[in-house]
Parts: C-alpha cells; structure tokens; sequence
C-alpha cells in the first residue's frame, strides 16, 4: 500500500493569485488598511486592530486592556450603552472583539451591504468613547468572572500563568492578558480612560475588510470615516522592557488538587519574526512541526508514544507572530505509572537524538506539503485571513512580510532546523515546568 | 447514471445576492449525496454522518463506539497506524472522525489533485481498520487519560450530572466515551462489533462541497462506501425526560461554581419549533442581546457568558442553558434565571423584540454558507434533521411567519420556571440540593 503513495510529493500548482486578492493603502492620518476580497459570499468582515496590548499596559495595572476593550461596547457620545452590537445584531451580523499581548482587535461579521453602517460605528468609538462610573463596576465585575472561568477553575491555565511568568523576567508577556487578579480588582475610570487616550487613535490602528467588497470602494468609506480622525501625534514608541540575558534554567512545579492527569511543558525563550527577517522563525516554525506537529509521525511523538510508549500525548508549538522575544514550547503527558522526572529525562533525550541524527528529509518534505496545501485550504476561510494580517500588521510585520512567509517557510533546509534547534535549545533560557496533584499523604501530615 | 434534483438558493441580504446551487445526487449504487459544486479553490470537503452513534452502545460495552471511532485512523490494510498517517500528509488530506451521541461524524478534506489517493485511503480506513493491539491500548489510554480529566473539571461533571438526572441508563444519561471500568474491559472484539453497528449504508448522510462534479461524487461515494454493510444495529427507543425542577449541588472545591440548568424542550419536527427557536433567540440564544445576557451579565456583572439552547436529540429533546459564576453569587444568579424564565413564559415577548429577532435570524443566516467546510457541514446536517433539500430558501419565510401569538402560546406551553433544574457544581453559598 505505501508504494501505491509513494509518488506523490509533487509540488502544487502556483498559487500567485492568492496575493492578488489584497490591497494595502495609507490613510492620510497614518491609519494602515488591507482588504482581502472574496466574492464568493455576500459577507464583509470588518476589524479594526489596535497597536496596544497587555504588553503595553502601565505597571501595576495588568488587565486593563482586555478591561477597555469590554468597555467600548458600552457607550460613546453618540451611541447609548450596548447600542453598537443591538444595530450590528438587528442587521443579521455579529460583533466580538479579543485582547492579547501586542494587540486588541474589534470585529464585525455582516451583510456585504451594510459596511459602511458597521464603519460608521467602529470610528465612532474611536474616538467619542463615554465612559461612566456604573458600567466601571460591573464590567469589572465581569472581567473578574471571566477570569475565574478561563483561569481560576483550571489547574492548566493556572501553570501556564505560572510558566510565562518565570520565562520572562523582564518582559510584560510575562504577566497574564487578562490581568492579576488584585491588579483587576482596582482597575477604574482612571486606568481605562487614559489608556484610551494614549492608544486609541487612527496612526495607532489597522484597518482590515475582508470578504465580498471591492478595494477602491472599501478606501472611499474609510477615508470617509476613519480618515476624518486626527491622528494622535503622542502615540508612545513600543518600547517594553527588554529581557536581560537569561542565565539560569528555571523550575515550576505547581500542585493543586484538582489535576487529574499530571504533565510536563518546556518553553524556550525564542526569536520572532522580523521584518524583513523570517528566516529563523521559519526555522522555528518547521522545528515545531517536526517536533511534535503530527501526533503520529512527528519525532516526540514517534520517540516517547510508539518507541517508548512512555507518554499519551505530546506536542510541540511555536508563533513567531510577536513583537519581541516569542516563546518555544513542548509538552509531554506521562503514560499511567510514569513519573514526570522520568518523562523530563525521555524528553531531553529525545532533543538530544534529534539534534544528533538531524533531520528525516521524507518528514520535512510532508510538512512542507502540508504547508503548500495549507494556502489552498486557507483560501476557504476569509476571516482566518483577515486575522493573520491584523495580528503580523499589530507585531511589526508588513504585508509584504506576510506574503513572503509562505516561500520562506518552503527554504527552510535540514540544516536550517538543526541550526535554529541548536541555538534555541539553551537550558539557561529554558522554564520546565510539572503539573500535578499533590501526594495524598501530604493531607495527612497537615 | 446519476439522477441530480438541483435547488438554487439564492442567498438574499440586502441588495447583493449569492448563489448557492445544492444539488441532490443519487450515486449508480443508490446512495444519497447533497453537493455544491465550487471550483474557485481546488480542494473538496465532504462530509459523512452515520446515525446512531455512540447510543448505540451494546449493554456493558459503553465507549465502545467512541474507541472504535478513535482507532478508524489507528491503522487500515496493511498500514500500520504511523504508515497511515505518514500517507495522509503526504497527500496533505485531513480525515476527522468523531463520535457523539447521534451519530458518528466523519469529515475529510482533500486536494482535488490528490482526490483519488486521498479517498482510496479513507476508504481503507472505513472498511479494513485493523483495531492493532498496541493501537488499541494506545487510545483506550487517552480515553482513560480524557475521562479522569472529565471527572475533575466543573463544566463536565455539570453536564454528566445533569444528563444523569435527566436520562438515568439510557445512552444519553451516561458519558459517550464510557466509564474508566467499561473502557478498561472493552476488547478488540468489542470494537468490531461496534464497527459494524455503526458504520452501515442504511444510516449514512453525505455532502460534498468544492471542486467536484456530479459524475465524479457519484463514483467516489460508491466506491468510498459501497463495500460497507448494508445495515447496521436498530436505533435506541425515545426516553422521556425524567428530571424535575430544583436543585442538585455537587461539592467540588473551586471559586466559580459551574452551572447547568433545564427542563424538557422541543422536537425539531414540532410545527412550533420555529416559534421556539425564535424564543430561545430573545431569551439567551447566540448573541448579545438576549433578556439572559442583559440581566445576567450587562445589568449585574454576574457572569462572563449565558446561554441557552434547544438541543432537540433524535430521541429526546431538552432545553438547557449554561453559566458560571462565583459560589457567593450562585443564588441570586439562579433567581435571575428562574424569574427571567417566569416573565418570559408569562408575558412573552414584545413586538419590538419579535421584529428584531427576526431581522437578526434572516440577515444573519445567510452569512452561515461562507465557505466549502462550513457549508458541507449544513448541509449534511439539514439532511440527518430531515429538512427537503429546498429549505435553504424557505427557512427565512418560516421565520418570518411566526406571530406574536404564536410565539407567545409556546413561551408559555415551553418554558416551566418551576420545572428548571439547576445543576450546580461548587462550592456554592445559601443554595443546597433540593428533595
């Protein structure tokens, strides 16, 4: 059966067209647009990105950009409380918007025919924002919920909280999206307000319209509507605290008892993707997919599932997408009756191996495949697309950065991998973490 | 020769009109397909569904549907499970199998240059899974791994308890992936029958959409199926909902209790279901704007996110909702809910509300075929509800035709405040169990 398959790496029909649906231009107030067009739905999604995360916050108030962006969905000068998302709903569309470390992003998904509407309102709550003391208290009190739901109730965010902290030691990604918990408990009008008036101006801000519109139309409307903004001549440089060198390898062993299945995660500190500078995140990138992309054929999984079958699942995963120092992380959940410092041993080992034996080309030939394919598959989903320009276009990236990827992750060579894995693979940059219960005897020595 | 019903869904929102050409086939083998043929990008999804799914669970075998269904991509033919895998990327196909309590779902992409290799793979994967030993006892660890997890997080001890409380030992009152006793003993025995139960051409849906002509479907779902049996086991008898209002109080040490709560809902074939959808719409569907979220959430902080859902099952049908708040809350959470649920059935709907459901529902839908994954997965999805092949284009004029009145008689013949169970698992404050 395998010859049957055997010939079939050939490689895909060119795939130019892809890039000739984008369209990038300046608005005169600095603000950046890119519209991605796909006709085949009458559907529009409309986002606009804001170069400001939890990355960007003020110390001492961690949350409050997750914190602002619940709250412009309040009111506006001209808008009242909840007005924007009732117009957007009673119009058969729906809006969300999400925070992270270098951005926050705002979104609406409708009828192709009414983006002009949803425009109107996303500029307008750029700069009219109308904050009140009442709505301070109880989207605060959301916030905090949220937290207890993503965070709070699960041991796996809690560790991975735990694991960013100690991989950064100077950095803000260090600190949660959503904030510390005392930190959101005194967020106020204060806090939020300035940093809206810090960060949310149009020089500050991407423009991304995606789905069936036509490009020259798309700019007359934003020029109409956000190119009427003054730009914010104030807006801060993105200097974040840079990480020191990292010289000493570090621990996390966190215990709670509500961990039914203990695991291991390794993060490195690791290079992002630059612009005009790919290369060794397409190493990265490749690395991780050899390493632990496939749950069948990849190295950790070949080596600790089928050789040793000393773990039930393990994976490996890397986002160069980052304005500073990215992360490069694995995990290793331990088959029944295997101990984490025996799988933490396995796992070295097996970087070891890898590191010795370089790569196997047949598997780096299948990712490369599947990345080639992935460009046709992602052409079925506009919004992904939509997305992946406002995250690199909000990271320091270009649209040409963008557009270059794909063939920068096709050059990428066995030797490339090995040397990015050599460099990455520093114990001193390195957080290894243990999730796991606590003994039960501990309770009853208490 | 392949006979083509073809319906033209023209999807209207505003004044830009899209086109969505379903096509029924019937395969020379016999065989049923909807397809939109879409050639803009060269790949296909297809969609499969097998009804019954993991309810058809022999006695004392429960979770044996679900390991098999783990174990279709574990090795076929003379493909070891790495081999078969080391195949698919290669041919840069993506096979999904998953099982859930109606059916056994299978979804594949594929390039349309790789279309023949990628089926004939799947095709061994369907009909000669090899169950390995050293497979099996790979993913019946996994399966133990996920059920020791389920058993220590809020959300799913919620949903087993209240599943329990409301169908006791039938299928749908216990886990789909098993027990860690039933998963333990199943054998590879065990999995072949449930193989065969399950994967049967009399109980089989199918829907392609993308770069691929009629003819073409044709052939391939005969050959992808046609060495299938003919029929598999006979479905689960209908079991009534056996819950009754109050409240069960699971202890498990968190900050935030996990909540969820219910009484008996509707039938999709019910002639109120659209009355009910639209009620649900208003009262804590998807969006924003319900009377559940604005009370709940906007009005009072007491929560992240609350919602409720008509989950009419093939032989039972509940109406369920879900929220998490902190345990000090859970009380006046809960009387939020309950006197939302009293207003609702006792005063309706206003006329405001209806119109603006309505616009929301009609220009909303057709922004759900937005893409050959998505709208293979309507489509096979309208075909296991029974829904003629035309309902695309009439499903917004039945959702224009409800009346005030009409909605208002079934938020009153629906909603039972005092017939809600709340299933709450935490350490919740001044609420306890009821009975």
């Amino acid at each position: 059966m395998l010859r049957l398959f055997a010939a079939l790496l050939t490689t895909l029909p060119a795939l130019a067209q892809a890039e000739d649906l984008v369209t990038a231009f300046t608005l005169d107030n600095g603000m950046e647009a890119v519209v991605i067009e796909d006709h085949r739905a009458p559907a529009v999604v409309h986002m606009v990105w804001y170069r400001s995360g939890s990355a960007d916050e003020p110390p001492g108030s961690s949350g409050v950009a997750h914190f602002l962006e619940h709250l412009l969905f309040k009111q506006t000068e001209n808008l009242g409380p909840g007005e924007l998302s009732a117009t957007v709903a009673a119009n058969g569309g729906s809006d969300n918007a999400f925070t992270s470390y270098d951005y926050t992003a705002y979104f609406q998904r409708i009828a192709a025919d009414r983006l002009e509407l949803v425009m109107s309102m996303e500029a307008d709550r750029m700069e009219n924002l109308l904050l009140v003391e009442d709505d301070i208290a109880t989207e605060r009190d959301v916030i905090l919920e949220e937290r207890n739901q993503r965070t709070e109730t699960s041991p796996g965010a809690l560790f991975q909280e735990q694991l960013r902290a100690a991989q950064y030691l100077n950095h803000r990604y260090g600190l949660p999206v959503i904030g510390w918990r005392h930190e959101m408990e005194a967020l106020d009008m204060d806090d939020a307000q300035t940093f809206y008036d810090t960060f949310y101006a149009p020089n500050n801000a991407v423009l991304i319209v995606a789905g069936d519109v036509d490009p020259a139309e798309v700019q007359r409307l934003a020029e109409t509507y956000y190119g009427v903004i003054p730009a914010n001549p104030d807006i801060p440089e993105r200097f974040r605290p840079e990480e020191p060198p990292q010289r000493a390898e570090r621990r996390v062993i966190f215990e709670d008892p509500r961990v039914a299945q203990p695991y291991l995660a390794r993060t490195y500190l690791a290079p992002e993707r630059d612009p005009g500078d790919q290369e060794a995140a397409a190493a990265l990138t490749v690395l991780a997919e050899l390493l632990g992309g496939s749950n069948f054929t990849s190295v950790l999984n070949d080596k600790l599932q089928f050789e040793e079958q000393i773990a039930v699942y393990t994976t490996a995963y890397y986002s160069g997408v980052s304005l500073d120092d990215s992360t490069f992380g694995m995990v290793v959940v331990p088959s029944e009756g295997v101990a984490l410092d025996e799988a933490e041993a396995k796992l070295d080992e097996a970087l070891a191996e890898f590191l010795e034996d370089g790569v196997n080309s047949e598997q780096l030939e299948r990712i490369k495949m599947q990345l080639r394919a992935g460009q046709i598959y992602e052409r079925d989903s506009v919004q992904s697309a939509a997305r992946r320009y406002g995250a690199a276009l909000t990271s320091g990236l270009t649209v040409e950065d963008v557009q270059a990827w794909p063939d920068i992750l096709q050059a990428v060579t066995e030797d490339d991998v090995i040397a990015a894995a050599s460099a990455l693979f520093r114990p001193e940059a390195s957080v290894t973490g243990w999730l796991r219960a606590p003994e039960t005897d501990q309770e009853v020595i208490q | 020769m392949i006979r083509i019903l073809s319906v033209l869904l023209v999807l209207a929102a505003g004044p830009l009109r899209a086109e969505v050409d379903i096509q029924e086939i019937t395969s020379p083998g016999g065989i049923t397909a909807w397809l939109v043929e879409e050639d803009s990008i060269p790949f296909t999804a297809l969609e499969l569904r097998f009804r019954g799914g993991t309810s058809l669970d022999e006695e004392g075998k429960r979770g044996a549907i679900n390991l098999m269904t783990g174990l279709i991509e574990e090795g076929a033919g003379d493909l070891t499970a790495q081999e078969f895998q080391a195949t698919r990327e290669s041919l840069a196909a993506s096979f999904e199998f998953d099982a859930y309590d109606d059916a056994v779902s299978i979804g594949a992409r594929f390039l349309t240059e790789n279309r023949d290799d990628a089926i004939a793979l799947l095709k061994l994967a369907l009909t000669e899974p090899r169950f390995d030993e050293d497979a099996i006892e790979r993913v019946r660890a996994q399966v133990i791994a996920g059920l020791r997890a389920e058993d220590k997080d809020p959300d799913d001890i919620a949903q087993e308890t209240f599943a329990f409380e409301a169908f006791g030992d039938h299928p749908y009152g216990t886990n789909e992936s098993g027990t860690l006793e039933s998963v333990a003993t199943l054998t590879r025995d065990d999995l072949i029958a449930a193989h065969s139960n399950v994967l049967a051409r009399d109980r089989v849906y199918v829907s392609a959409v993308g770069d691929i002509t009629p003819e073409e479907l044709g052939a391939l779902i005969d050959d992808l199926l046609g060495d299938l049996p003919e029929a598999g086991a006979p479905m689960p008898e209908p079991v009534p909902v056996g819950i009754e209002g109050g409240v069960t109080v699971v202890p498990f040490d968190t900050p935030q209790s996990s909540i969820i709560f219910g009484h008996e809902g509707m039938e999709r074939d019910d002639d109120d279901f659209f009355a009910a959808f639209i009620l649900n719409t208003i009262l804590g569907g998807t969006n924003f704007e319900t009377r559940l979220m604005q009370e709940v959430r906007v009005n009072r902080g007491l929560t992240y996110g609350i919602y409720s859902y008509l989950v009419p099952k093939d032989h039972a049908a509940l109406y369920l909702g879900s929220v998490a708040t902190s345990n000090d809350r859970v009380a006046e959470t809960i009387e939020v809910i309950r006197d939302e649920w009293r207003r609702m059935a006792e005063e309706g709907v206003t006329p405001d509300e209806l119109q603006t459901a309505k616009t929301y529902l009609t220009g909303a839908y057709p922004l759900r075929f937005d893409g050959n994954g998505p709208i293979a997965s309507i489509l096979v999805g309208m075909q296991m509800q029974g829904l003629p092949i035309d309902y695309v284009n009439t499903r917004n004029d039945q959702v224009m035709a409800v009346t005030l009145q009409d909605i208002n008689r079934v938020a009153g013949e629906l909603l039972d405040p005092d017939a809600l169970h709340f299933t709450v698992v935490g350490q919740p404050e001044e609420v306890e169990t009821t009975n």
